[in-house]
């Protein structure tokens, strides 16, 4: 980001001034103090995804037939405690949501890293080439959001067979139009502008003027797509793995956790709904970083 | 006339272009995916009946071949025979079909007369603990997983307060919970969205001026707010139809509603590519007409955006 052009153009001279127009004094303290806790939850999140073996209790894979499906209790009968329960093998559930921690976060940050390269590419390739390539790949991001992607995702899937990679590159490929759009309508703007046509009159070729003035100017509106993009991905790799499509039993992942606990939801309620709650925890926070760093990045993304 | 056809025709040809990409790509992955023959015979069966059978179906022909077919006969909504229920793919999918729009249809109501009053309010009390605690509400909403706000509506208001029956289609009581983990997430979304485009229409001149003349507040935001505050709605509430759509696919699976999304999952499963493709084709469709409407609607919203 070491350019002199400022990191966030605003795309129409006048959209910069509408941000901080109204906003009560303790309701934007209150919006930091609940960004600030997101923030946190996240880190925590991160921090319990890499420590995994340290922070949880027990191996999560570790089953106890005397132990089966416990409430949570500090003294169970096989004589430890589990905090959150076990499951119907006996697992323990606490040490499986931090295990859980390490999949979805792995799955959503490869998946974002998939669907950026891929989207932000095809973006930046549509905005600066225009005319029958801009057609191409807008008429591809119509056809694709013209269609509930999951459809397709369990298609592809069900041929692939589940795995790890298929995964990632499924949950990837679903997200590629969002940085493509925002991307391809921000290079739009900037091709127009002097310093382009000053580069390229001066002998820097396309790669130079992309690589090293488009993209740190239109950094800022990346790293806001991929926040919001890294809630969707951990959502989508949950969802996929509770319909038996994702990742698969016994390694635990938010999404077959919920599955499995469904058929004890009348006797062992705590089974689904921890890793459910932290789920929708982690999209909350994940997503409400995105939407405060794109209020302090980029305000002209609003309503993308 | 001739300008509204200029209006509608770039997207009507792009909806049309839209359509044959997302058939296509169905075909070619349904393809990949392996033969669905020896599924559908018993162990046993012998090679010649294999061969019989895969004969029948069309599936020993080269595959553009097969593509030229399948094209041609869904622009007359003939997409074969089911596999695994052997009778017209068409008839199957729009059996199923009343359930998902019973079910979309209920839960896009609901989103949209619970969510534009609550934005509304929400706008006109800003910062007010209702506004707060609506808006809150719909931070969660919008960022709850589907699956998980069916298992936990079911958990609560099901098993725990036996309000609801757990799953099926019946009555109108079998219908509040798909409904309501369905509309979730579009009520959440319009909530905000409504909120915010009112308190962009009351910020503007002619709602200082309608107040300058005397008129009362309620006259000011329903004859002046509403009709300017409803466009970015309307555009926002046409994008929700399709993961309305994406959302059925989950919502029947937990709810086990008998709709097209359930339908498709098993039909995946089943490798019965008819029945696959012919809920991948209408649900492009149905989106793509939606679209379409809310673009004329679009128009009749907003005058200076109609062609001459």
């Amino acid at each position: 980001m070491a350019s002199s052009i400022p990191a966030s153009v605003p795309v129409d001279g006048v959209a910069g001034v509408e941000a901080p127009a109204v906003r009560g004094g303790a309701r934007a303290l209150r919006t930091r103090r609940l960004v600030v806790a997101g923030g946190l939850f996240v880190l925590a999140l991160g921090l319990m995804a890499i420590a995994a073996p340290w922070v949880a209790p027990q191996d999560p894979l570790r089953q106890s037939l005397r132990a089966r499906l416990a409430g949570p209790t500090l003294q169970a009968s096989d004589g430890k405690a589990h905090l959150l329960g076990t499951d119907h093998l006996g697992r323990d559930v606490l040490s499986r949501v931090v295990w859980g921690s390490r999949v979805s976060l792995t799955v959503g940050f490869a998946a974002v890293l998939v669907g950026g390269l891929l989207g932000s590419t095809l973006g930046i390739l549509a905005g600066y080439r225009g005319g029958f390539t801009d057609s191409v790949v807008m008429t591809i991001a119509d056809a694709q959001l013209a269609f509930p992607f999951i459809l397709l995702a369990i298609g592809i899937i069900a041929v692939l067979g589940p795995s790890f990679t298929t995964l990632i590159v499924v949950i990837g490929l679903s997200g590629w139009v969002g940085y493509a759009r925002v991307l391809r309508s921000q290079v739009l703007v900037l091709r127009s502008r002097e310093f382009v046509d000053a580069i390229h009159a001066l002998g820097g070729s396309v790669a130079r003027v992309v690589l090293g003035h488009i993209v740190p100017n239109v950094f800022s509106s990346l790293v806001v797509v991929a926040t919001l993009e890294l809630a969707r991905s951990i959502v989508l790799e949950a969802t996929l793995s509770f319909l038996g499509l994702g990742i698969q039993p016994p390694t635990p992942s938010w999404g077959v956790m919920v599955q499995e606990g469904r058929e004890y939801l009348h006797s062992a309620w705590w089974i689904s709904t921890f890793p459910g709650l932290v789920l929708m925890l982690t999209s909350l926070a994940v997503s409400r970083t995105g939407d405060w760093l794109r209020d302090l990045l980029d305000p002209t993304l609003r309503g993308e | 006339m001739r300008g509204v056809l200029g209006f509608l025709a770039p997207k009507l040809l792009r909806a049309l272009i839209a359509v044959w990409l997302v058939t296509t790509v169905v075909f070619i992955v349904m393809r990949l995916s392996g033969d669905p023959v020896p599924l559908l015979l018993p162990p046993d069966a012998p090679t010649s009946e294999i061969y019989r059978v895969r004969r029948e179906l069309g599936l020993d022909r080269p595959l553009p071949v097969q593509y030229a077919t399948f094209l041609g006969n869904a622009l007359r909504g003939d997409f074969g025979r089911s596999i695994h229920f052997r009778e017209p793919a068409w008839g199957v999918v729009v059996r199923y079909l009343p359930a998902t729009l019973e079910l979309g249809l209920t839960a896009f109501g609901l989103a949209l007369v619970v969510a534009v009053p609550i934005g509304m309010l929400s706008a006109i009390k800003r910062n007010s603990a209702v506004d707060q605690a609506a808006m809150g509400v719909a931070l969660v909403g919008q960022s709850a997983p589907t699956f998980f706000l069916g298992i936990f509506f079911i958990l609560t208001l099901s098993l725990w307060a036996g309000w609801f029956p757990t799953s099926g289609r019946g009555g109108w009581e079998h219908l509040v919970l798909p409904a309501l983990t369905l509309g979730a997430f579009s009520m959440a979304s319009i909530a905000r969205l409504t909120r915010s485009a009112v308190l962009d229409v009351l910020r503007q001149d002619f709602v200082r001026t309608a107040r300058a003349k005397g008129l009362p507040e309620a006259a000011v935001v329903m004859k002046h707010t509403l009709k300017n505050a409803a466009l970015p709605v309307v555009t926002i509430t046409g994008l929700q139809f399709g993961t309305l759509l994406g959302g059925a696919v989950v919502t029947e699976t937990v709810f086990a509603w008998p709709g097209i999304g359930r339908l498709a999952i098993q039909s995946i499963y089943n490798r019965d590519y008819p029945i696959v493709q012919c809920t991948v084709f209408l649900s492009a469709v149905l989106f793509i007409v939606l679209n379409f409407a809310i673009d004329l609607l679009y128009g009749v919203l907003d005058p200076r955006i109609r062609p001459r």
